[in-house]
């Protein structure tokens, strides 16, 4: 990223993920501090209206990040949004994208918008989202 | 339900330690293996770490909920924002100030949107970093 400058229209993030299994939304809930029992105790989530329990959006959106720091890194990170579109399920097995959609301007220095997103196996999008970067 | 009262209301600050036993703790959970952030004292944190941090050290990591009344069966993750102002390093001590930003009725009431804002400094108070999460309540239908 340091060296070369990309392109509008360039795929800079790429990444794909096991599939996520009960045991890591177990080990998610202590790494995270987030002890919601909707990703973990299957009567919780029934209770709440849910067939089982599903993954932590900041799960998801952990992994999007990983991506993301892969290809730039996390000091060159000025923002990171995104939109949780839908619930992912367990068993998903994750892909991140992210693909530069604008050269600006700002805060005094150049950077480049992306638009990332991430899909599971069945192309489904999950999480929409954007980061601008420095360049 | 919750309603417009909200909006200004601000919660507990909580004060988080980036510790490297907990930080690799969430790195293996999530497969990272970027040498970048085991890189021991000042190295770096992922980009969604502040969201854990806050919640981990929390006294009352659903305090917004519970003071607001909301069910947690209920609420759903809409959106999460952050923006980054300066770099957070394994050893800082953050402290994290959440406020109420808005909250907007959806579907005729079926769904409330709930912002919080996040304000982060560190143990210097250098304003590190903004956080907005936006969590949506999903209402009781009257039966």
């Amino acid at each position: 990223m340091s060296s070369s400058v990309p392109a509008v229209g360039d795929r800079i993030v790429h990444k794909e993920f096991p599939p996520i299994s009960r045991h890591r939304l177990a080990l998610y809930c202590g790494a995270s501090g987030d002890h919601n029992p909707i990703h973990v105790d299957i009567d919780f989530a029934k209770q709440a209206g849910f067939p089982d329990v599903f993954a932590h959006g900041m799960l998801v959106m952990g992994y999007l990040g990983q991506a993301l720091t892969d290809a730039v890194s996390p000091s060159r990170i000025r923002s990171f949004s995104t939109r949780f579109a839908a619930i992912t399920q367990l068993g998903a097995a994750l892909t991140c994208e992210g693909t530069v959609t604008d050269l600006i301007e700002q805060g005094g220095e150049k950077r480049a918008k992306l638009a990332l997103t991430t899909k599971d196996q069945n192309g489904e999008i999950k999480l929409a989202g954007e980061a601008i970067i420095a360049l | 339900m919750v309603d417009q009262s909200a909006v200004g209301r601000s919660f507990t600050p909580v004060t988080a330690r980036v510790e490297p036993g907990r930080l690799r703790f969430f790195l293996d959970t999530l497969g990272e293996t970027n040498p970048l952030y085991r890189g021991g004292a000042a190295a770096p944190v992922p980009p969604t770490y502040l969201f854990c941090l806050e919640m981990m050290d929390a006294a009352e990591p659903f305090e917004f909920l519970t003071a607001l009344g909301i069910d947690l069966a209920r609420v759903l993750h809409g959106e999460q924002r952050f923006d980054y102002h300066a770099p957070v390093v394994i050893g800082d001590t953050l402290t994290f100030r959440p406020r109420v930003t808005s909250v907007t009725e959806k579907k005729g009431g079926a769904m409330t949107l709930i912002v919080v804002e996040t304000a982060v400094t560190n143990q210097a108070g250098i304003h590190v970093a903004d956080t907005l999460r936006t969590i949506v309540v999903r209402n009781a239908r009257p039966s």
